[in-house]
């Protein structure tokens, strides 16, 4: 199954949809509520990432019987020092951001704790893609 | 505590999720971020905080969340009550500060999940 979401830079109000429809998707597919939470955290934390931080972007999940493959491709600015990025309390969130209860430098590590394989390639100017990856069984 | 007690302890409104109000919660956990009520795991607390946006409400429903607790005056906007209404969430008003609201609530038997 092959799932696609528009996300748009600044959209707040509408921040976490794809997340929603995802979640709803593998509860009708009877997927153990602990990995639904695990994938719906992570996908959640990255949604808003590509809203808060990026130009908008596209969110795809890929489900099959074992598991669930989710791309989070946004349209830049790119992220200089992945490393750094990835180390809790990191962040370069805008005090909007922060308005809204996010941007405390826990995204990206929330993810990683959340998911089986955690990919993320990012080129400044271009863009960065995050990809996740969880075991349904 | 069922969750009509604990609007009574608060002197809050519940302004959604009337008909849940004989349910028992025994543990809360309180934060204005939501990065942090999204490292709950498998614990379903009750959830008390001052950030009144449509983000509490889907942070809420990513984390399996469904009673919450505004405190410092803040009321949910008709979109958010809206949206929690779909995810059948408990919402309450409380006009006490975050210190006050958690004091009570502790003094009331109430547990933090760690």
């Amino acid at each position: 199954m092959h799932l696609e979401y528009t996300v748009v830079e600044g959209d707040f109000v509408n921040a976490g949809s794809a997340s929603s429809s995802i979640k709803k998707t593998l509860k009708q597919l009877s997927v153990n509520p602990s990995i639904v939470k695990r994938v719906v955290v992570a996908l959640y934390e990255a949604e808003v990432n590509a809203i808060a931080h990026a130009y908008g972007g596209v969110v795809t999940a890929d489900i099959d019987a074992g598991k669930i493959l989710i791309r989070v491709i946004d349209k830049g600015p790119g992220i200089p020092d992945i490393d750094w990025a990835m180390q809790e309390g990191h962040s370069t969130a805008s005090p909007e951001v922060r308005n809204m209860g996010f941007g405390a430098g826990m995204g990206l590590p929330n993810i990683k704790k959340n998911v089986d394989r955690l990919n993320v390639q990012s080129t400044v100017g271009v863009g960065t893609t995050v990809e996740m990856e969880v075991n349904l069984s | 505590m069922k969750l009509s007690e604990i609007a009574k302890v608060l002197n809050a409104k519940v302004v959604c999720g009337q008909d849940r109000l004989d349910e028992e919660q025994d543990k809360v956990f309180a934060s204005d971020l939501m990065s942090d009520i999204l490292t709950l795991g498998d614990n379903f607390p009750m959830i008390v905080t001052g950030l009144c946006t449509m983000q509490t409400i889907r942070t809420a429903e990513m984390g399996n969340l469904d009673i919450i607790v505004f405190v410092r005056k803040k009321k949910p906007t008709e979109e958010m009550i809206e949206l929690a209404e779909e995810e059948c969430m408990v919402l309450m008003e409380c006009d006490y500060s975050m210190f006050k609201a958690c004091g009570l609530l502790w003094e009331a038997g109430l547990k933090p999940i760690y």
